[in-house]
């Protein structure tokens, strides 16, 4: 019954579905963010530490989305670079007392030039190949840190003081964290729309589709390539800057080869070419191996591994990229004013 | 110069283990373009195997036969039931099943054994040879790895199914249209593979004692080996995982300390295919477009 009132509607709305679409998307964005902010008040404090991490992984794993599912470039090694930021911000925070929020740029420099430095022998590599050399990068984090005790505190590691809410704002650490992270994260993805919507972005997609096509289109395969290898790395490099901010300690052992993996498996559960697959991603990376310890303590790690295998069999797009186009393709033959509000849930994480 | 060839020897001996579990990598990836995450787990999960059966009072060889049939079974029941239904979905999905499959063998594996370093016993004597050289422990590894590979080439060469796995692997489409149950061949395939993972765990028991995460480091190892070699390339597992197990051997000992082995060891293998991107036995595919 739904369907004979709302087709009549979409065909005479056809028109200017563009703008309208386009304004219901910005609203549907703003509700979402302040949702997000008024979200830590009604949450306990451990909860509201938790979505913070959820945040920071979504922020890790775009980066990843980058790279693997526009660029075409597997990385195994992200969790290394993840470790890059988040030991650029504890050793300026803990030896040079720099300010909190001043090491996200910083972190966000070393890990551009880092993942660009590395794309350019990745220039030479395809698949597996990529895999080993990235692995290798996974691998080795954990080792280099330990070695260069002196700046990394070896295997104890650096503690930071978690920095406090200024003063005028009357909330606790944990909250004014969940802010900050919300706000990197709004910006990170704002960020990552426009590069992806953009010339780079289709210069992305061109070469992960078709390299030779792109090469005879003009496109610098070359550069763009270490191009997206750069940006994907500033953005794991920002992500664990937040993340050593936040737990206020870094480890070599919390940045080893399962971090790289996680995100791998966060990015696949996402869907790899999509910027709102990142939340779900970073959700899964934090939520389910807690559920997963719920559900059977002796082995948490198969409910997990399980886990994995149902969603692959399930949506292997990922959550975002199997249900975005189901729904889209519905709501276009429903109508396109209901699709504007139905869209609220998807389209507001979804590129715009 | 005595203490150089000693290093070469047992390099040769850990190769020889890297060498076969990176066979195991490269009999799946031939046929299905597929690294299997999962292939150093699994040999962990049939070291069990093996493990349980000779606590049972079963002679060793007996028990090593028991396992890689066990093995074959359980390669080929999980490439029908887990992999079977990613077959064409993105590689990423693929990967991230073979991963799923790690973390649940480990688990399982954890939950079944404990977590609890076991001993392993060997089926050669550590005694040495050829003046302090080697000791035949390593001969003996170097050996199973031999006959391993003389059997396997027999197998690919001299058998129907044999040609028909190479058929499958090769050009799935047309082997289909000879009749080939190209389906079947891949099962097979996976059963062989862990088949040859149950041998490198077997072998590399005694030494890394077992206990659920012994192989993580053997695949990172093998992983090496298969890649430096050529990924599609049987002979190239075998020789980069020997050559893989030399050089670690020789970093550890001569270049620096044995904390950053294996960052230097996999530095150098990045090396060579910065010179060699396509493996040292690999050909570049050439695609029409």
């Amino acid at each position: 019954m739904e369907d004979a009132s709302s087709t009549s509607g979409g065909f005479a709305l056809g028109r200017d579905r563009g703008p309208s679409l386009a304004v219901w998307r910005w609203l549907a964005g703003g509700a979402v963010i302040v949702l997000a902010a008024a979200l830590p008040f009604a949450l306990s404090k451990y909860e509201v530490f938790e979505l913070t991490l959820v945040m920071i992984y979504a922020i890790a794993v775009l980066g990843l989305n980058i790279l693997t599912g526009y660029n075409g470039q597997i990385s195994l090694g992200h969790g290394g670079f993840f470790a890059a930021g988040a030991y650029t911000a504890a050793i300026l925070m803990h030896r040079y007392g720099i300010p909190y929020w001043a090491t996200l740029p910083a972190a966000a420099l070393i890990c551009f030039v880092l993942g660009v430095l590395f794309g350019l022998p990745a220039l030479r590599f395809e698949g597996p190949y990529l895999a080993l050399v990235t692995l290798a990068m996974a691998v080795a984090m954990p080792q280099l840190l330990k070695y260069f005790e002196g700046w990394t505190g070896g295997q104890q590691g650096l503690n930071l003081t978690k920095p406090s809410a200024p003063a005028f704002l009357a909330i606790d650490r944990d909250r004014w964290l969940y802010f900050v992270v919300l706000v990197v994260l709004v910006a990170a993805m704002r960020i990552a729309a426009n590069i992806l919507n953009g010339r780079s972005g289709r210069a992305f997609v061109a070469i992960r589709d078709h390299p030779i096509a792109a090469a005879a289109m003009g496109i610098h395969t070359a550069r763009y390539k270490t191009l997206a290898f750069g940006t994907s790395t500033l953005f794991t490099g920002v992500a664990g800057a937040l993340a050593a901010i936040v737990i206020g300690y870094v480890a070599p052992e919390s940045f080893g080869l399962f971090l790289s993996l996680s995100f791998l498996v966060g990015s696949a559960v996402g869907g790899i070419a999509t910027i709102g697959g990142a939340i779900i991603g970073g959700a899964f990376i934090e939520y389910i191996p807690n559920l997963a310890n719920d559900i059977s303590d002796a082995a948490p790690w198969a409910v997990y591994g399980a886990a994995m295998l149902l969603l692959m069999y399930a949506m292997p797009n990922g959550v975002v990229g199997t249900v975005v186009p189901y729904v889209s393709r519905t709501l276009r033959r429903i109508g396109p004013l209901k699709a504007a509000f139905a869209g609220n849930g998807f389209a507001a994480n979804d590129e715009d | 110069m005595h203490e150089f060839l000693q290093q070469v020897f047992s390099g040769f001996s850990t190769g020889a283990i890297y060498a076969s579990l990176a066979l195991a990598l490269v009999m799946i990836y031939r046929s299905t373009e597929l690294v299997n995450f999962a292939q150093g787990e699994m040999a962990m999960f049939s070291t069990y195997i093996a493990w349980t059966l000779v606590s049972a009072g079963l002679p060793f060889w007996l028990a090593f036969l028991a396992t890689l049939t066990i093995s074959f079974i359980g390669g080929m029941a999980i490439e029908r039931i887990v992999i079977r239904p990613v077959e064409n979905a993105p590689v990423l999905a693929a990967v991230v099943v073979t991963i799923g499959l790690l973390l649940i063998f480990n688990s399982v594996a954890g939950w079944i054994y404990s977590y609890t370093v076991q001993d392993f016993p060997s089926p050669f004597h550590d005694r040495p040879l050829l003046g302090a050289l080697m000791t035949t422990r390593d001969l003996g590894v170097i050996a199973v790895t031999l006959v391993m590979l003389v059997l396997l080439f027999c197998f690919f060469r001299f058998t129907t199914t044999g040609l028909a796995m190479r058929a499958a692997a090769q050009n799935p489409a047309s082997a289909r249209l000879c009749g080939i149950p190209v389906g079947r061949m891949l099962a097979i395939g996976w059963g062989l593979a862990a088949a040859i993972g149950a041998i490198a765990g077997i072998m590399v028991a005694p030494v890394l004692f077992l206990d659920p995460n012994m192989m993580g480091g053997v695949l990172l190892y093998a992983f090496a080996g298969a890649l430096l070699g050529g990924i599609a390339s049987p002979i190239g597992a075998v020789v980069g995982g020997l050559i893989v197990g030399v050089t670690e051997n020789l970093v550890g000992t001569y270049l620096i300390a044995s904390q950053l082995k294996l960052t230097v060891a996999l530095i150098l293998i990045i090396i060579v295919l910065v010179v060699r991107p396509n493996g040292l036995f690999g050909t570049a595919t050439v695609r029409r477009v």
